[in-house]
């Protein structure tokens, strides 16, 4: 390898735009939950300066990288930090995960007497330790927020939309990856179609998403129904969040292969997204099995 | 390859703008190197004089100057700033400063990331501060804020906290993305992993810890949030969830944490034992392999910290044991740094001093840590000033104690200047001798049974408690003499050479006397490589 010149990027003020915004975003909604009137409306200049800084920040990158300002070693270094990027979100829903498994498992069986807890059924009488119905069977328990335990009538169905909702994302994978492949044949006409259809499969993904929530919720599972309501809705919400992400970063690629960024051989930011919209994609199976399922 | 040159060429060898917007906008690994480097130091002022109060509490038997609340919150705010606010961002500031420069590379991988790792930090520890000015005062739970402490029976600016460690974490995690991306990409070409300095192996290694283990803390922190405020049961029994789950989720990121807070450290004692021996480090692939070790063990180990939970019997017994396996490769590590001594040529320069008292301090703690990790011995020493004895030897004479070792070690390249030797010398007999009258006497109490977090105690314990805030304040002080020497150095220090330790090997020492802005804009030759690797 012969000696090269390193690309560096100039100094930039996007960082501490994003601090501001993050901050913004953070305090108003510390305070929003703490009953403060104006809460919220910090929360949307926050958010707004966030948007604000990636439009400036990812806008800058692309320029850059459409001026041809990037070689090979920087385009590892993109790969590198999104692959790892990814494993730390991988290892955010293991929090989740862990939670769920530790929950099922261990915590509710033992707080059903489980293991020789032989004072369990004495202190708790009638107590039973099934997954929906932990919320205790003892008039009005109050949780932690000050809100009452609701207990849900019934475990969300597997086979109906979470079914559905599967297939939906599976099949998006797929399109991806034939949109990745008209990519690296440069037919971007294919490139399009399968684009917009990954798209489209993504907000039909969500739209049933939805509308599970409204059957759930109408069968008295709700946030606050004890452990099950919380897992179910914490780790189905961060998950519906990252692929509302992943639906956006998708159709900003969209836009960018009709301008014309991507060429057959260098084309990071549609990969990297790609590699985004799998791991959400992994992370549904996991969902699938272990929230909807077993 | 070639078209990058093309509009970035201009950019790259003029120096630094000129004013504050410098460090607001740099780009440039040293820069940010150094606003981590002196804000650690403020934190590090900040949690000192947090730990004077703490030890002015504790300075007789009765309450002394403070209500009991503001201790907790003291100890709280104590350890989050120390372990969040000096330690870590030390380490990253080290990390930045030398790493592009050991691995002959002319920046971080994503530099623009970098200045938002660093730029995240004043703001996160500004949110962190201010809830000391909040209705029902700042987090009075622990650092290690336990559920239903920090849930059902915390103040409202908990909230501002979780924000808080979500800020940290985002900083955390971005700092070690650069850090992979610079030493797998960013390495010189000729330079195997095999040719990597320790410290940059100890820092990539570290850098997975950061990766594994943060995520895991935003989670708990976000269970915490809809815990406390949305209605969720992650931790209240009464809705089916527990509050040891969230111990067993705090302590799968708190015992890498503490890693990470320490494989940096073990990297900068492998550079400076071999200089003032020299003699080259012993043992360097075993030093490696000791490391992944450790790191790997780190994760599988979180339980010992709950042994008192009422785990079943099995799970005591395998932590217990699979923490024992963690003594193996530490040791590997200790017995490698006194082979290094060993029929070398020694002087006792004052990075060396620091890095001799690391050996045996940090020996010290990894010993009570062992004795910690014993399950039925651990029911005695749970919760009492055994446990802050232990912790304060590892992280204050251990990791501390290497910052300042690197922070001397490396001065001479930063400023192109040299300290001023004596002071530096007094400076550590004047911090070593306070340090160990301050923790020493910790380890009695918590024997004799003294709890930790308690703003009063029984008499027996008084005098121990008396000497340890003495050497306290003592300690305290000393770190306005390290100001005063850094300072002094940066200022009035005498020019060096390139290479002003006489043993020392690296490609930091191959740059001019004072590192120039940017370096390594051509990667070194294999035969530099060679001639500056640690191997024998």
């Amino acid at each position: 390898m012969s000696a090269q010149e390193y690309y560096i990027p100039n100094g930039t003020y996007w960082p501490i735009v994003g601090s501001v915004g993050v901050s913004t975003l953070f305090v108003g909604f510390a305070n929003q939950m703490h009953g403060a009137s104006w809460g919220g409306s910090v929360m949307a200049i926050g958010f707004a300066i966030l948007v604000f800084m990636m439009f400036g920040w990812f806008g800058q990158v692309v320029n850059e990288s459409v001026n041809g300002n990037y070689n090979n070693q920087v385009d590892r270094s993109f790969r590198w930090g999104m692959s790892w990027f990814i494993f730390s979100e991988v290892m955010f829903f293991a929090a989740f995960f862990g939670a769920l498994f530790y929950a099922r498992q261990l915590s509710v069986p033992w707080l059903g007497g489980a293991d020789n807890n032989l004072f369990t059924p004495e202190l708790w009488n009638g107590f039973s330790a099934t997954w929906q119905q932990v919320a205790m069977n003892t008039p009005a328990a109050i949780s932690q927020a000050g809100m009452e335990y609701s207990v849900p009538v019934k475990l969300v169905d597997t086979w109906g939309l979470p079914a559905l909702n599967t297939l939906l994302l599976l099949l998006s994978g797929v399109t991806l990856t034939f949109a990745h492949h008209a990519l690296r044949e440069g037919k971007r006409n294919q490139i399009v179609g399968w684009l917009v259809a990954t798209i489209v499969l993504g907000v039909l993904f969500l739209g049933f998403q939805i509308a599970e929530y409204g059957h759930a919720y109408h069968d008295g599972l709700k946030l606050t129904s004890g452990i099950y309501g919380s897992t179910f809705y914490m780790l189905t919400g961060f998950h519906g969040f990252h692929v509302t992400v992943g639906a956006i970063m998708l159709t900003v690629i969209l836009y960018r292969v009709q301008k014309g960024h991507f060429s057959a051989d260098s084309h990071f930011g549609f990969e990297g997204v790609a590699w985004y919209w799998h791991f959400v994609d992994v992370v549904w199976l996991g969902l699938f099995v272990f929230v909807y399922w077993v | 390859m070639t078209t990058a040159t093309a509009t970035s060429h201009d950019d790259h060898h003029h120096g630094p703008e000129k004013g504050i917007m410098r460090w607001v906008k740099t780009t440039n690994h040293k820069d940010i190197g150094t606003l981590y480097l002196w804000f650690a130091f403020a934190m590090l002022l900040v949690g000192g004089a947090m730990a004077m109060g703490i030890r002015m509490e504790l300075l007789q038997p009765g309450m002394q100057v403070m209500d009991p609340h503001f201790f907790n919150q003291l100890t709280t705010m104590h350890g989050l700033i120390m372990v969040f606010g000096a330690i870590m961002p030390a380490m990253v500031g080290l990390g930045n400063w030398l790493i592009p420069m050991m691995v002959g590379a002319p920046d971080m991988a994503l530099p623009r990331m970098n200045n938002w790792s660093f730029w995240i930090l004043p703001f996160a520890g500004g949110i962190l501060m201010s809830t000391f000015f909040m209705d029902g005062g700042a987090p009075a739970f622990g650092w290690t804020f336990y559920a239903p402490l920090s849930t059902t029976f915390a103040p409202d600016s908990t909230d501002f906290f979780i924000f808080a460690v979500h800020l940290l974490g985002f900083s955390s995690i971005m700092g070690a993305i650069n850090i992979i991306a610079t030493v797998i990409n960013m390495r010189a070409p000729e330079m195997k992993l095999m040719d990597m300095p320790l410290f940059v192996w100890t820092w990539l290694i570290t850098s997975f810890l950061l990766i594994g283990a943060m995520p895991v803390l935003a989670g708990a922190v976000t269970m915490m949030l809809t815990d406390r405020n949305f209605g969720t049961a992650f931790f209240d029994a009464t809705g089916g969830g527990d509050p040891v789950m969230f111990q067993h989720i705090f302590w799968f990121f708190g015992h890498p944490e503490v890693y990470i807070m320490i494989l940096p450290a073990f990297g900068i004692i492998s550079h400076i034992i071999p200089t003032f021996s020299r003699k080259p480090l012993f043992g360097y692939s075993s030093m490696v392999y000791a490391t992944a070790s450790i790191a790997f063990l780190s994760y599988i180990v979180w339980a010992h910290h709950m042994f008192l939970t009422g785990m079943p019997v099995a799970g005591e017994l395998y932590f217990m044991y699979a923490t024992m396996m963690i003594a193996v490769p530490t040791g590997v590590k200790v017995f490698n740094w006194v082979s290094t001594m060993w029929k070398g040529s020694m002087t006792f320069e004052t990075p060396m001093l620091w890095a001799l008292s690391f050996v045996i301090l940090f020996t010290i703690g990894g010993f009570s840590g062992l004795m910690l990790g014993i399950a039925p011995a651990d029911i005695q020493y749970h919760d009492t000033y055994f446990v802050v004895a232990h912790f304060h030897y590892v992280l204050v004479t251990g990791a501390l104690w290497a910052i300042i070792a690197a922070t001397l070690y490396w001065l001479p390249k930063w400023t192109g200047k040299m300290y001023n030797e004596s002071l530096a010398k007094v400076h550590f007999w004047w911090a070593v001798i306070s340090v160990n009258v301050l923790f020493f006497p910790q380890h009695f109490l918590g024997l004799a049974g003294m709890p930790r977090r308690i703003p009063d105690y029984s008499l027996q314990f008084a005098d121990f408690n008396l000497i340890s805030s003495l050497g306290g304040f003592a300690f305290g002080a000393s770190f306005i003499l390290l100001a005063y020497i850094v300072v002094d150095c940066i200022r009035n220090g005498k020019p060096v050479d390139a290479r002003p330790w006489d043993g020392a090997k690296g490609l930091e020492w191959t740059l001019s006397a004072k590192a120039d802005y940017h370096t390594f804009n051509t990667p070194p030759s294999r035969e530099l490589i060679e001639n500056e690797s640690q191997h024998s």
